[in-house]
């Protein structure tokens, strides 16, 4: 299962997601698997792997109250979760992911600072991967 | 006068029927066929939107459709454009026509889709955005519609009683609409009353999927006129854009936007550049509308359209519904139809299923909801992957 993302996220020293940026332009791509620079002008063909910002500001949540069908692996009985958007200053893109199961969501609001934290995957307690919390 | 001519359209009504996509495909051609005067021996181009839920005759759409009306010998085309793969199919029977290839073409969607959410194709599919997304995160269709719903509300106050209102309104155009599933009046308290899905989205805010089917027979201007239909319904325009690197709104199945730090973000944002990439070439814009049909896959998403496609600046949209613009009686009434609120969605029918909703209303046969006067209707929808389509038709 880890190899599912490997390379997207790394939980050491602090946890932080890995994207691509491409040699040429400077541009982001997450996850880091594009085959190419994804800016049409631009001719660059090699991305290399760096740390994203760590923080960002919320650009909107839900809560999922319903278990997503398979492939995710929902707990039984299903406990809600919540997805965060979030909006990284220096990459200027919005990235998914959920938020940790331990943040406290009472007075969550949009444009809030977030942060990158370890989670674990849905199902799978041994493979870590990146959740959003509060700041 | 220019486009393409609509000769005839047909449905296969919405529901849980729990027969074959063929079947919904095939009695919606016939009904086309019928409306036109045609037979299917006439038929010597058949463009079909794929269907992914149904094995290997789905992806061969066209050819499925085409062995159930039984082989005519005509030339096929299957496309798949996922929410617009209908408006696909009905790009390529256009431009068949308007290269002078062919005088008359049928296009055709169907689909039969299970309860409950939309989910990807089995497997360990680790190289699929469309899996990845639902095992790393369970981000299903619905979670997407979710986020851009509580944006709506932070950006511009918007309600859930706002949201509920369009449920309201669609359920009213659709109670009539014999091709709707739901045919039942629904008030603001029962869908801020329904259970929520995707805060703050409830149930009765997104909408279901559905079986169903829809056919369309196009044909050039000159064909019409020798067929009797001198001044037929036309469609002049077709755009099926993909967007403008940067994308800088999180579409399904993104795990993130594109990155803004090269490159400056397009001034049109990418739902709003299919509306524009028709009116263009159609030679119109929003003001010259009477009637549109958007893809409500959810109540907040409606509002999001109708800016997106110029009927109101952005964050007004609320005031625009609660002023009753875009009833049935209003300034420019939006989904007449019912829209996806009362139809449910059947993914490869659906951009099909829109197009006839607009040739009903503007031949003014579009009994029980017809918007009195309409000669220039849009039709738009989004997908994930890309995808989107714009059509424009006028009389």
């Amino acid at each position: 299962m880890s190899s599912m993302i490997e390379g997207w996220f790394a939980a050491e020293p602090e946890p932080h997601l890995i994207g691509g940026r491409c040699t040429s332009c400077g541009s982001y791509a997450f996850p880091p698997t594009a085959p190419s620079c994804p800016n049409p002008s631009c001719s660059g063909t090699e991305l290399e792997p760096v740390s994203l910002s760590r923080r960002g500001r919320l650009w909107s949540w839900t809560v999922a109250r319903y278990a997503p069908p398979p492939p995710y692996v929902a707990a039984d009985p299903f406990v809600p979760f919540a997805l965060a958007a979030v909006e990284l200053p220096e990459e200027r893109m919005v990235v998914l992911g959920q938020i940790h199961p331990a943040a406290d969501l009472t007075g969550l609001a949009v444009g809030d600072e977030m942060e990158v934290v370890s989670g674990t995957l849905p199902g799978d307690d041994a493979t870590p991967i990146w959740n959003w919390r509060p700041a | 006068m220019t486009g393409v001519a609509v000769l005839g359209v047909g449905m296969h009504p919405w529901g849980k029927w729990g027969r074959s996509f063929a079947e919904y495909g095939a009695h919606a051609a016939r009904e086309a066929l019928r409306d036109a005067g045609l037979e299917w021996s006439d038929i010597g181009y058949l463009a079909a939107g794929i269907t992914v839920r149904n094995g290997y005759p789905g992806y061969v759409a066209a050819s499925t459709f085409a062995q159930s009306l039984g082989w005519n010998g005509a030339n096929i085309a299957s496309c798949y454009a996922a929410c617009a793969s209908g408006a696909a199919a009905l790009d390529v029977a256009r431009a068949r026509i308007l290269a002078g290839l062919c005088d008359v073409a049928l296009v055709v969607g169907a689909d039969t889709t299970p309860k409950g959410f939309l989910a990807p194709n089995t497997g360990e599919r680790t190289d699929d955005p469309d899996w990845l997304r639902f095992r790393l995160l369970g981000a299903t269709n619905p979670a997407y519609f979710g986020l851009y719903a509580r944006r709506r509300i932070a950006r511009y106050g918007a309600t859930e009683r706002d949201f509920a209102r369009v449920k309201v309104k669609n359920s009213r155009h659709g109670l009539n609409n014999p091709n709707a599933r739901y045919r039942k009046e629904v008030t603001e308290d029962e869908v801020v009353a329904s259970p929520i899905v995707a805060d703050p989205l409830h149930l009765l805010d997104i909408c279901a999927t559905s079986d169903g089917g829809a056919a369309i027979v196009l044909s050039s201007l000159e064909f019409a006129r020798g067929h009797g239909a001198p001044s037929p319904v036309r469609v002049t325009a077709v755009s099926t854009v993909t967007p403008t690197y940067p994308k800088t709104v999180v579409d399904l199945p993104d795990f993130a936007t594109d990155s803004a730090a090269a490159a400056a973000p397009p001034e049109t944002a990418y739902r709003a550049s299919i509306a524009a990439a028709a009116y263009e070439e159609a030679g119109l814009g929003p003001d010259d509308l009477d009637v549109a049909e958007v893809y409500d896959l959810s109540t907040a998403l409606e509002l999001d359209w109708y800016e997106d496609i110029g009927l109101c600046k952005e964050g007004e949209a609320e005031r625009l519904l609660n002023d009753g613009d875009t009833t049935i009686g209003g300034r420019i009434p939006v989904n007449p139809s019912g829209g996806l609120a009362c139809f449910g969605e059947a993914v490869p029918a659906q951009a099909i299923a829109q197009v006839c909703e607009l040739t009903w209303q503007l031949r003014g046969t579009a009994q029980g909801r017809q918007v009195p006067g309409a000669t220039t209707g849009l039709a738009v929808n989004q997908g994930l992957f890309g995808h989107g389509s714009a059509v424009v038709a006028t009389t």
